[in-house]
């Protein structure tokens, strides 16, 4: 697959990305109270979750990809995938706690969506972890891949499934948010959030594939070696 | 010390030319509309249009380098 040599694909990030920096500054925002001004880090900060998810899918992806084929590339390609995917979750995070503070009057208020983020952040730290724990090449490989192909779905439990069950200031949760009534999306948001989606999640696929490209030239220096 | 000297003449020239301007003289200030929040914008526009470049010329560098390393004609990525 010569996709990611590719360069449309990237404009498309940038130009996708630029649109939703002007335009989520600028266009009209529904006036609800507490939130203000604050909705439009809908446009800012929701993307991050999306770019990083973008990112682990497609590290998974390669897991699969791995352990079917035994191919060492799918190996590098998923590390350099959960490594982009946890800049952006960091992003995520920072993003969330900066709003957090001016909306929920906390950066950390013990949110059901919080904590679940914080404990599957852990989970992929100990993903990394456990990778350079291991010396040798193949063990090393597999035993990640199968970790993170399980690490994955608890990840979308605790991000996605279990803060909508209960109380949450997240929009989602079962005792609603102060902000948002449910999804208040109209159309105008929409218009930019959906965008900000593509654009981020394919501007975290290009970081993702320069870092793998770098890591493949590595590997081969090291191999030749 | 001269250059200084009319460095501040000409700060001092700006101050007194601004005092002089009338207030309903027709100017550029879309800029300065709306809280200046558009100057915000276009700060951003371009701390984002200049990362993008870097980002492309990152690429570019990359795949120079891959070719020197005859990465691209392998099969990676089936």
């Amino acid at each position: 697959m010569k996709f990611i040599y590719k360069t449309w694909w990237k404009v498309l990030a940038v130009v996708l990305v630029f649109y939703t920096l002007i335009s989520g500054l600028l266009f009209q925002v529904p006036r609800l109270d507490i939130l203000h001004e604050t909705i439009r880090n809908l446009y800012f900060h929701v993307p991050m979750w999306m770019a990083m998810l973008t990112a682990l899918v497609i590290s998974v992806y390669y897991s699969i990809l791995y352990l079917r084929t035994g191919k060492e590339e799918h190996d590098l390609a998923a590390v350099e995938c959960v490594n982009t995917g946890m800049i952006f979750y960091g992003l995520g995070l920072i993003t969330g706690m900066l709003w957090a503070k001016y909306t929920w009057g906390e950066y950390w208020s013990g949110d059901p969506k919080q904590n679940s983020a914080a404990i599957a952040f852990l989970l992929y730290c100990a993903y990394l972890v456990l990778r350079n724990s291991i010396d040798e090449e193949q063990t090393r490989a597999k035993i990640s891949a199968i970790y993170n192909i399980f690490a994955f779905p608890i990840m979308i439990v605790l991000l996605f499934i279990l803060p909508r069950m209960t109380d949450s200031l997240h929009p989602g949760g079962a005792g609603g948010n102060p902000g948002f009534n449910k999804y208040d999306l109209d159309s105008h948001m929409r218009m930019v959030l959906y965008p900000a989606f593509l654009g981020w999640s394919l501007l975290s696929l290009w970081i993702a594939t320069i870092r793998y490209r770098i890591r493949l030239i590595e590997h081969k220096k090291n191999a030749i070696n | 010390m001269k250059r200084l000297l009319t460095l501040i003449v000409l700060m001092l020239s700006f101050v007194a030319v601004r005092a002089q301007t009338g207030k309903n003289v027709e100017m550029a200030d879309a800029l300065r509309g709306s809280g200046k929040i558009y100057v915000v914008v276009a700060t951003i526009a371009i701390v984002f249009v200049g990362l993008a470049i870097y980002l492309f010329s990152i690429d570019r560098r990359l795949k120079k380098i891959e070719k020197e390393n005859y990465i691209k004609n392998q099969s990676y990525f089936v």
